[in-house]
């Protein structure tokens, strides 16, 4: 236990995180997120987060020890894609029984990593700490080093128990056993100047593939991407990389910053959602690279692919103009970078009535002003209940949010689009900001409005020969 | 019959099986005004919620005490007081049901004394109802922590009726939770029609039946109120849906005297049959034409049907009361269930049409299904089915990619007739075509030569 304490000082004492370094001693010593209240919590817990960060690794069978409600109530409930194998969607937990609890579950771990190397032979075994065994102190990395060296095979503990903490440290956690155990493990075939780590992807919907086509056009090579899409192999031979670019930036800083302390590999943090973004990030990753010793000229080619697809890009959205001007929208995420979407809403048109921010860093919230210029417009939580009443009230005209808030919108009878994790579309890139587009365009535009909210017959009274009435 | 086996595999393998804490609190969704919570860490909620989410495409109240490392080993009194507080300041619910998880469970702590301290330090929640029940995730299945929390409800509000109180027309219902709100409302239909008025215990019809409430309530939309099931001791009788709800049957009678009925399932002809009977005695009013019509169209539907579920080799996953339900009625249709596998212990088990019941898990269930012609389980089954390449019919929780899951109706004469269909249906898609190559002969094997040779 005391090493997964000091895991979880070392991850709070993050010296990447801005907001962490503005911190007294004591301050972060009490780490980077709000106390829980109990009774008013919603969001996953650290085994959530971990599972999330990791899961997208598609040849590696993931492993959850704990009782049957870790795993059993929540397996293949996420989108992420992948172009080989199939692995990951299957589901592995040890679903510890009384006995275990009285007796200890290291045995029963044991036993389950052999009986899947036997039937599956996958190329790794992570394995997930959750809060019981921990509890009951199973000892998770000793039974993964005997299993690596009995099988010949890695197999990686991640201890991120879910009473931890929330999702946000549990991605951390996990980036932390993946520096520890897999990260510099294996070399690559071989090395091009143009490898690049791509860090909190996790292919959401193939969001991936929207991006990969223009980073194949310029010669660029994913070495691994952290982890969507990705292989065990270009996991562990990611040190490789001349690169990297970190998406999502709350979520795996640490793995970012120290491997660029570790094998020299600069990074930057850049976005996929927005059309502006997307180019920032193209010349992100070509500077880096020149910057490593590729070839001057990738520079140039990047201009010209950026120019082509925003050009594109803002052809195809132009058309969307017209029916989106002036229409009200309220912008409630958690992983999409809010700021980056919000000025591609604008560019066609659409007002933000309210953007939340709980996720947001500070500068992300500059980024906002900057754009929207009104403070007030900033949300930091928002209750569903308020959610309702905007939305009831019409003081917006859609909800772009997560599932979780879905039928806040719906309830209210106005239109949502899902832009969380859980979502079926994809968004990213230049294709993915006219997809967005298209989607809010379809969802304001769909005739069933007008029908859901017309009044039942008996909430309106009919005077003889005349139209309908809404009753007082 | 069956032979009941228990799965010997160190490692589950794709889980059929879902935790008691969310069954519980899924029967604390079907009470009104009703907010369920967790004892444990945030994330057992999270992932519950979710799983909800999706089935029942609605907004789901689900709150959790939020259990840190240090709280969950130094005890969490803190937690749940202060948990009971926000709820009852925010949600201003008639009942917090709690459940406890593994974790809470684990730690041993002792929530009635709990509730007695909080209730002892805030007389200001004195209106709010509080209801807990032991559910630890390591023990037991979904259907488990369900029966559990009725009954422990049945316990606490149930009132036994003063001497010489009146009768009310009413008839109690206890449905287990392989009963969808589709369920409940046919079953509403059917028990009004006999001019008797059911009491639910859990109602999700009221809650989760996928309706527009005109304003925002953070907890439970509908269900059955507390002054309702308070009341149930003065009811005619009570029914038990499912073998899991006899327990909550039994506290009720001992508590009030009510006589019980357990339907083990009502799919299929002849539990209906029963079911008909049992309410006209009841009652003492004669079947409803509408039911007598009902019970043509499905004995209609049954002769239609036969042909396609004659011979068909059928592999189900569904935890146990479901599981009865569903194998008997194909079993009827002229179906053989090749595989089950279920979730945890039922006394029904053994009486399944099948030759063995595997309490196991999908993989067990997709090794057995090999030779199926129909896959029958929740959606988790939708890689086994793709992988088999045969039909594959969703049923039980979760069904998060069909719409519609809380209104597919099982039961009753009409549910039944229904389900024939929708089954008889996949048969027909999947039938093959026959081909110029179909009837041709095998090559004939060298020891068969030799016997038709002696022949």
């Amino acid at each position: 236990m005391s090493n997964l304490s000091n895991k979880v000082q070392e991850v709070f004492n993050e010296p990447g995180c801005g907001t962490n370094q503005g911190k007294s001693e004591k301050e972060r010593k009490k780490g980077c997120t709000k106390q829980l209240q109990p009774g008013a919590a919603a969001g996953g817990c650290a085994f959530d987060g971990a599972k999330i960060a990791l899961q997208p690794i598609t040849d590696v069978a993931h492993l959850v020890h704990g009782p049957t409600a870790c795993e059993g109530n929540s397996w293949d409930n996420r989108g992420s894609k992948s172009s080989g194998p199939h692995l990951y969607r299957t589901s592995f937990t040890t679903d510890i029984n009384e006995h275990d609890v009285v007796f200890g579950g290291e045995k029963h771990l044991y036993r389950s990593i052999k009986e899947i190397i036997e039937k599956y032979n996958p190329p790794a075994v992570f394995v997930y700490q959750t809060c019981v065994p921990a509890m009951i102190g199973d000892d998770i990395e000793s039974v993964c080093k005997a299993a690596s060296q009995k099988f010949g095979k890695p197999v990686i503990p991640v201890n991120s128990p879910g009473f931890v903490g929330p999702k946000n440290l549990g991605n951390k956690l996990a980036g932390e056993a993946m520096l520890d155990y897999v990260i510099g493990t294996e070399e690559p075939e071989f090395t091009t100047p143009y490898d690049i780590n791509i860090i909190g992807e996790y292919n959401l919907s193939g969001e991936l593939w929207q991006v990969k086509p223009l980073l194949d056009e310029l010669g660029i090579r994913i070495l691994a991407c952290i982890s969507g899409d990705a292989r065990y192999h270009q996991v562990a031979s990611s040190h490789r990389a001349r690169a990297a670019m970190m998406v999502c930036s709350k979520a795996m800083i640490n793995i970012a910053r120290k491997m660029e302390e570790r094998y020299s590999i600069p990074f930057f943090e850049g976005s996929f959602y927005g059309v502006s973004d997307m180019s920032e990030s193209l010349r992100g990753i070509a500077k880096l690279l020149v910057g490593r010793g590729a070839p001057e000229e990738l520079i140039g080619r990047t201009e010209a692919v950026v120019t082509r697809e925003e050009a594109r890009a803002w052809q195809r959205l132009a058309p969307y103009r017209e029916h989106l001007q002036g229409k009200r929208v309220l912008l409630i995420t958690g992983g999409v970078k809010s700021w980056s979407v919000v000025a591609a809403l604008q560019e066609v048109g659409l007002e933000i009535v309210g953007t939340s921010v709980k996720k947001s860093t500070k500068e992300d919230k500059e980024r906002i002003k900057e754009i929207m210029g009104d403070d007030a417009h900033m949300i930091d939580d928002m209750t569903p209940r308020e959610m309702y009443k905007v939305l009831k009230e019409a003081r917006a005209d859609i909800m772009l949010s997560g599932g979780r808030t879905q039928f806040v919108a719906l309830k209210a009878k106005m239109p949502w689009l899902d832009i969380n994790q859980e979502r079926h579309h994809a968004y990213a890139g230049y294709e993915g900001m006219v997809d967005l587009v298209h989607e809010i365009d379809k969802s304001l535009r769909n005739p069933v409005w007008e029908q859901v909210r017309r009044p039942a017959p008996w909430e309106q009274t009919v005077p003889a020969g005349g139209r309908a009435v809404r009753a007082a | 019959m069956a032979k009941v086996l228990i799965s010997k595999k160190a490692c589950t393998v794709n889980p059929l099986k879902m935790s008691q804490p969310v069954g519980g609190a899924l029967a604390f969704m079907g009470v009104k005004g009703c907010m369920p919570m967790l004892h444990g860490s945030q994330g057992c909620t999270s992932f519950g919620l979710v799983l909800f989410v999706r089935h029942f495409r609605e907004a789901i109240p689900l709150q959790t005490t939020a259990m840190s490392e240090v709280a969950t080993v130094l005890g969490g009194l803190e937690n749940v007081e202060q948990a009971v507080l926000n709820i009852a300041k925010r949600a201003k619910p008639d009942l917090i049901g709690i459940c406890s998880t593994g974790v809470t469970e684990t730690k041993g702590d002792d929530i009635d004394g709990f509730i007695k301290l909080i209730r002892a330090k805030h007389p200001e929640l004195d209106q709010v109802a509080l209801v807990y029940v032991s559910t630890p995730d390591f023990k037991g299945a979904f259907q488990d922590g369900w029966a559990r929390a009725v009954d422990r409800m049945v316990e606490t509000f149930v009132e036994p009726p003063a001497p010489g109180s009146p009768r009310r027309r009413s008839l109690n219902v206890l449905p287990g939770c392989h009963l969808t709100p589709g369920d409940l409302e046919e079953l509403r239909d059917i028990i009004e029609a006999f001019g008797l008025e059911p009491l639910f215990l859990p109602d999700l019809s009221g809650s989760l039946d996928g309706h527009i409430p005109d304003e925002f309530t953070p907890t439970t939309l509908g269900g059955i109120s507390l002054a309702e099931i308070r009341g149930m001791g003065l009811s005619l009788a009570s029914i038990a849906i499912g073998e899991q709800m006899r327990g909550a049957a039994i506290t009720l009678e001992h508590k009030t005297g009510v006589p019980y009925v357990v339907f083990d399932r009502l799919t299929g002809l002849a539990p209906n049959d029963e079911l008909m009977a049992f309410l006209s005695r009841v009652s003492g009013m004669p079947v409803p034409n509408k039911y007598r019509r009902q019970r043509s169209q499905l004995v209609d539907a049954m002769l239609d049907g036969h042909f396609f579920f004659g011979g068909k080799k059928i592999a189900i996953g569904a935890e146990p009361d479901l599981l009865w339900a569903i194998a008997s009625c194909l079993t009827e249709m002229g179906s053989q269930v090749t595989a089950a596998v279920t979730t945890t212990a039922s006394p029904l088990l053994e009486r399944v049409p099948a030759e063995e019941v595997l309490i196991g898990d999908l993989e067990d269930l997709e090794n057995r299904a090999a030779n199926a012609d129909l896959l029958v389980t929740h959606s988790h089954g939708r890689q086994a089915a793709a992988r088999l390449r045969i039909p594959f019919y969703r049923l039980g929780l979760p069904t998060f990619d069909r719409l519609g899951a809380g209104h597919q109706v099982t039961v009753g004469y009409r549910g039944t007739r229904d389900l024939i269909f929708a089954i008889g249906n996949l048969f027909m898609a999947a039938a093959h075509e026959p081909t110029p190559s179909t009837w041709l002969p095998l090559e004939p094997q060298p020891e068969q030569l030799v016997q038709l040779g002696g022949a």
